[in-house]
């Protein structure tokens, strides 16, 4: 009996490894056939060099940008907005979602309001912003908090509407109440679903930054962008548009997939 | 409804007490309205509970049992009538009495551990104590080794085992139970209604046990209280005097299951002829 289970295990592993061998090999392969067609493009010559730079100009632009340290200090001025603005919203967010999901008044009210704001591309906070703070710092938080802050709030109002009522029909029969209710009960309970909303949020700010420091003229990723326009330097447009792609795959693949692979993982919906 | 006399273990531990009734029930019926309709969930009830007595309450689905539960543990409010638990008024959700769901309803964010000590984290116990006494109720329903477990890891059995530890250690005066083994296999469910006897005779536990199972409301009640459905009444009650543990094929058992579903008939007989006539009794 030994003898057909061992073969068994021995078949799982060797069928599960080369799937993930060659989920990355097709992976990586497309990436290259991109480059190569990308390259191929540039050799017909079918626009000139300045309008579509070349993958090879555009590394070698990325290398300087990095070697005399704008890049760096740019991504890190960026991240700093964009860290501080997210964790205002996501804690605005938490008691906002909490309180539209569990008070039917503030869900007529203050619901539909977020709603709304969700529809109005948050480019659209970029005027008062400037109005209201001046161009400075806190300008540029403001619209990091208005582009996240409702992709947010209704996530965790989604996950506490669908909280099932079995959940906190127990606790409350076990003494729990207000905040301590909110914090061990609903707030866990709807933790799948709040994450889908961080996630989202966090793309959001990306974006609503990149607009606003379109217009702002110290050293920042959108800045650069701006600055690429300025002077028709589209290889630097390029390096810039990448370096925020990997920074937003990155923090993905780093934060957010551990984060819902642990939540999956502990709720049982994976193995 | 004669109250009992009966003396056990519990009663002269509660001697203290000026009363040694767990529960009384007055008048308490539930009617949902809703769409147009009303649906008369449970006619007034008046019913007694003895300090540390085991109580059944038996019937088919809509009869009102798990309704009456619910008011009873403060999470759904009557329509009529007041329930006094320990001659207070039941005014809403208490840690005195908690209830198990046949669902388990644990917490699938915490282990098992995390989950025994909820109801102490909320009372405000510090972590060490909360610990201790978690772990001393993971031993009485068998789950040591399990301790940091997460629920999906769980059989049902398990489930069910983890609730019990998790209502025993806020050390309530009455367990509501809401069929807890309903959705056990037969095997699973005869260990765990024996070991719920066996705790039960330790603790002293007032035990309000819903179940729809004619075997188990016998095997482990001291009084079986019947009730039928549209609208959910109790028609009649049962006292069960015969000694523990009893076993499911004890042949006294099986006279009794047989005399409970009779009774169960042809009151649902008799109300299926009185809708096939048009007619209404008192």
């Amino acid at each position: 009996m030994a003898q057909p289970a061992a073969n068994l295990a021995r078949t799982r592993t060797t069928v599960s490894q080369p799937q993930w061998y060659n989920k990355t090999l097709r992976q990586v392969g497309f990436f290259v056939a991109l480059i190569l067609i990308w390259q191929g493009l540039i050799a017909i010559g079918l626009w000139p060099s300045y309008l579509f730079p070349g993958p090879l100009d555009v590394w070698s632009r990325i290398m300087s940008g990095l070697r005399d340290g704008s890049f760096e200090m740019a991504t890190l001025v960026s991240l700093r907005r964009l860290i501080i603005g997210y964790v205002i919203s996501v804690i605005l967010g938490l008691i906002l979602g909490v309180l539209i999901g569990r008070n039917r008044y503030a869900s007529e009210t203050l619901g539909a309001l977020v709603l709304g704001f969700q529809a109005l591309p948050s480019a659209c906070w970029i005027p008062l912003g400037l109005l209201w703070f001046g161009l400075n710092e806190r300008a540029m938080i403001f619209v990091v908090v208005m582009g996240a802050l409702f992709s947010i709030t209704l996530g965790v109002e989604a996950g506490v509407k669908n909280t099932p009522p079995l959940y906190i029909r127990a606790a409350r029969n076990m003494g729990s109440e207000g905040f301590a209710l909110a914090s061990q009960v609903i707030i866990p309970a709807a933790l799948p679903s709040i994450l889908t909303g961080l996630k989202q949020g966090w793309t959001f700010a990306w974006r609503s930054l990149m607009a606003a420091e379109l217009l702002y003229v110290t050293i920042s990723l959108g800045s650069l962008l701006e600055n690429g326009e300025n002077l028709a330097d589209t290889a630097q447009i390029f390096a810039v548009m990448i370096i925020i792609i990997v920074l937003g795959v990155a923090i993905d693949r780093l934060i957010f997939a551990p984060l819902e692979r642990a939540v999956r993982t502990r709720w049982g919906l994976q193995g | 409804m004669s109250a009992s006399h009966a003396i056990n273990l519990s009663d002269q531990e509660q001697i203290s007490l000026s009363s040694n009734r767990a529960l009384h029930i007055s008048e308490v019926s539930k009617t949902f309205t809703g769409q147009g309709r009303t649906v008369e969930a449970l006619l007034p009830v008046n019913l007694q509970v003895q300090e540390g007595e085991f109580v059944c309450f038996l019937g088919p689905s809509g009869c009102g049992k798990s309704t009456l539960l619910n008011i009873i543990a403060g999470l759904e409010t009557p329509s009529t009538g007041q329930v006094f638990a320990h001659d207070t008024e039941v005014q809403g959700p208490g840690t005195d009495r908690i209830l198990l769901f046949q669902e388990a309803a644990l917490f699938p964010w915490l282990d098992v551990q995390k989950n025994v000590e909820f109801g102490l984290r909320q009372a405000r116990i510090p972590a060490r104590r909360r610990a201790e006494i978690a772990q001393r109720f993971i031993d009485i329903v068998h789950l040591n080794g399990f301790e940091h477990s997460f629920v999906h890891q769980l059989s049902g059995g398990m489930r069910q085992r983890v609730a019990i530890a998790r209502a025993l250690a806020i050390d309530p005066q009455i367990l509501l139970m809401d069929e807890p083994f309903g959705a056990l296999d037969a095997f699973t469910r005869d260990r765990l209604q024996g070991e719920l006897e066996s705790i039960w005779s330790e603790t002293h536990k007032t035990i309000l046990f819903v179940t729809h199972s004619v075997q188990e409301a016998v095997t482990l009640g001291d009084r079986v209280v019947v009730f039928a459905p549209r609208p959910g009444r109790i028609i009649q009650e049962f006292r069960i005097d015969f000694p523990r543990p009893r076993r499911a094929d004890d042949h006294r058992l099986v006279d009794l299951s047989a005399e409970i579903l009779q009774t169960l008939r042809t009151e649902m007989a008799a109300e299926n002829q009185e809708q096939n006539d048009g007619t209404t009794s008192s």
